[in-house]
């Protein structure tokens, strides 16, 4: 039989949710025994290539970028999972929701102190997505089956959650696995 | 600008780098690379939302810009910090356990990357197909030693979990201190594991010694170029990752700065903005901005010191200059052979530190100084010099942040990188696989990139290359086909 797929993807995220997937150690040997993965920023599949079991969603979603890699995910993954506070509630970078986006604009390319740019010219090539006006959580853009909250979910949650899920349980995770910090 | 005579090729996203970004090709009717650009497609805007925020949440705060490095930003925050209430000097416990902290941090970043990402590309090749290029495909080939950079990575994070109280996104330093210092039991839990990671360290600094030499004569020009390179150093001019003065010599070792305060770092580096690019272009102002570029991280280091203080690392760092024919070494591909050097260096420096009763000392916080409205930090991060400049009111408040993070004064070199690879590789042929594409990343994944922190931004490395004919049609696109 074949093995269930598991696909994992950075949005607005910082990368320390897919950090602590990789502290599970050597329970990787374990992880990679038991799935296959699909589209990761771990591996070189770059678009996710069939129906997926299991996706894992770290970060929220600030461009437009965002928002399309999440509908793919959404589209052919059977579950999905908003993993850490960023995909839950937009996180640290939802800070920016409270100062308009122009500002912090300036702030980067303009005013700061060792700033060079005497053309006043804002990056905005079309080759690099359009932000959104405010960083949204997943679960307003998509449906999300499961939140593990964390920032980042510890691997002991990581794991008890994904272990249950491949063995076809909803994962029960006991509360010091629940963590809001 | 793309020209309606050209073609454009796409490479996204960007795999087996940390952080979100893209690179675009565009090619003549010929086929000829015209540009080639990396770029960065995340903005977070951390500058400005962080004003208004107090002082003491910054180190915690800033350092959810990167889960790869977050004790870069955490520990260069709370440098900064202690400058903000007038602490110029931590007790001995604090300042040791920082450093413990810091280079676990230095041990877990450049294992994961060696073993978990670059690895792939140096043990099965670089045309190795997609399925298999990648750690599992390590695992499955090379068992023993993927082992091994998981323990070593986890060894890192263990360090990281006793001085910070967290493996990701911990609390240990606060303003003037640290918040706790490191029990016997913890102490001894790590000293067990210290020999096995003395010897697997001197283990892949062979591996990559191995290899780098094995396949000189086609690494050699891989992606290379001459430059500038950049560093911090003590006053005696050897490696310092957690405190120095800021170096930078020239492509032929010519020293062009030195012992530059990181106060003083306004004077010297100054960052251009391009339109097509969320990360600036960081350059030596005495340079300006078309010759004063540079690199920073594990190879710029060791160019700009004159040793390390570790014997291990030391020796080690001798043999690649001899092997290379001298110091600076403007080799790209040797940065992975400099970085396991630096591994085998943060090993020696954690035994040391493990060592010293300093550690299970009280005294965790110096006493606040006069209070200060501004304060600048520099250390160096896994991949390369970081600076924090922070001004703070009266009221606590923060009224001004300013980082430079590493990998953003790796932009130029990057896409020289880009170039350089697509001229050799890519320019005149008439058909574009992935496995050439995969070469453009390997360039990239030579400087570790955290792209995640480099705009303090948040988003996607993609790698797209589009390939447009004389009249813009597009001939080709790739995205890393699936
Ligand atoms: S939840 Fe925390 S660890 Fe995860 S991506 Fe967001 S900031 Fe990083």
């Amino acid at each position: 039989m074949a093995k269930p797929k598991v696909a994992t993807t950075s949005l607005a995220g910082c990368f320390g949710c897919h950090m602590s997937l990789l502290d599970i150690d050597e329970r990787i040997l374990d992880l990679v025994d038991k799935v296959d993965f699909d589209r990761s920023p771990i591996n070189d599949i770059k678009e996710i290539r069939g129906t997926v079991d299991i996706g894992l969603i770290e970060g929220g979603c600030a461009n437009e970028e965002n928002v399309r890699v999440l509908r793919e995910f959404r589209e052919r993954c059977r579950l999905l999972i908003s993993v850490g506070d960023c995909a839950i509630n937009g996180g640290v970078p939802a800070l920016r929701n409270l100062v308009p986006l122009g500002e912090c604009f300036e702030e980067a390319y303009l005013s700061g102190p060792s700033v060079d740019n005497p053309s006043r010219r804002i990056p905005d090539d079309p080759e690099i997505p359009r932000l959104l006006d405010r960083v949204r959580p997943c679960h307003e853009v998509v449906k999300i089956d499961y939140h593990l909250p964390g920032c980042p979910p510890s691997a002991d949650t990581l794991w008890a959650a994904l272990t249950a899920l491949l063995a076809g349980k909803s994962p029960e995770l006991p509360y010091e696995l629940v963590k809001y910090d | 600008m793309a020209n309606p005579a050209t073609q454009r090729i796409v490479i996204e996203p960007l795999t087996r780098v940390e952080g979100h970004g893209k690179v675009t090709l565009l090619l003549d009717d010929r086929h000829r690379v015209q540009q080639a650009r990396l770029h960065i497609v995340e903005f977070r805007g951390f500058e400005r939302f962080i004003q208004g925020r107090p002082y003491w949440e910054v180190p915690v705060l800033v350092q959810r810009l990167c889960g790869i490095c977050p004790v870069s930003h955490h520990l260069c925050a709370a440098k900064a910090i202690d400058g903000i209430v007038g602490v110029d000097r931590l007790p001995p416990t604090a300042d040791k356990m920082r450093r413990l902290m810091h280079y676990g941090q230095i041990f877990q970043s450049h294992a994961l990357h060696f073993f978990y990402l670059a690895s792939p590309d140096l043990l099965l090749g670089f045309d190795a197909p997609v399925e298999r290029r990648n750690v599992v495909g390590v695992i499955a080939e090379h068992p023993e030693l993927a082992l091994q950079g998981v323990a070593m990575r986890k060894f890192g994070q263990e360090i990281i979990l006793a001085t910070a109280g967290k493996k990701i996104h911990g609390t240990g330093a606060i303003p003037g201190g640290i918040n706790k210092n490191l029990s016997v039991p913890e102490r001894d839990r790590l000293l067990a594991d210290l020999p096995r990671m003395l010897e697997w360290s001197q283990k892949a600094v062979a591996l990559a010694r191995d290899y780098t030499l094995g396949q000189l004569e086609r690494l050699r020009d891989f992606g290379s170029f001459e430059s500038n390179h950049v560093g911090l150093v003590r006053p005696d001019g050897a490696l310092d990752l957690y405190d120095g003065r800021l170096r930078a010599v020239d492509a032929r070792g010519g020293v062009l700065v030195d012992q530059v305060e990181p106060g003083d770092y306004l004077d010297v580096i100054a960052e251009e903005v391009r339109p097509w690019s969320y990360m600036k272009f960081p350059y030596l102002k005495t340079l300006g901005p078309a010759d004063g570029w540079y690199r920073v991280g594990p190879l710029a280091r060791l160019n700009v010191c004159d040793s390390i203080d570790t014997p291990l690392a030391e020796a080690a760092r001798r043999e690649l200059f001899a092997a290379l024919g001298g110091r600076p070494s403007n080799v790209t591909m040797a940065y992975h052979w400099a970085r396991m050097v630096e591994l085998l260096h943060a090993a020696e420096v954690i035994e040391r530190l493990l060592g010293d009763a300093d550690l299970q000392g009280e005294d965790l916080v110096a006493p606040a100084g006069e209070r200060r409205f501004e304060s600048v930090a520099m250390l160096e991060a896994p991949r390369g010099t970081l600076t924090h400049h922070y001004r703070v009111d009266e009221n606590d408040l923060v009224t001004m942040a300013n980082l430079i993070v590493s990998t953003t004064c790796n932009n130029e070199a990057m896409n020289r990188a880009v170039r350089r690879i697509a001229d050799d590789q890519i320019s005149g042929r008439p058909e574009i696989t992935e496995a050439l594409l995969n070469q453009i990343e390997i360039g990239i994944r030579a400087y570790d990139p955290c792209l995640s922190c480099a705009t303090h931004a948040l988003g996607r490395m993609p790698l797209e290359v589009t390939l447009v004919d004389a009249r813009g049609e597009v001939l080709d696109r790739r995205t890393r086909p699936s």
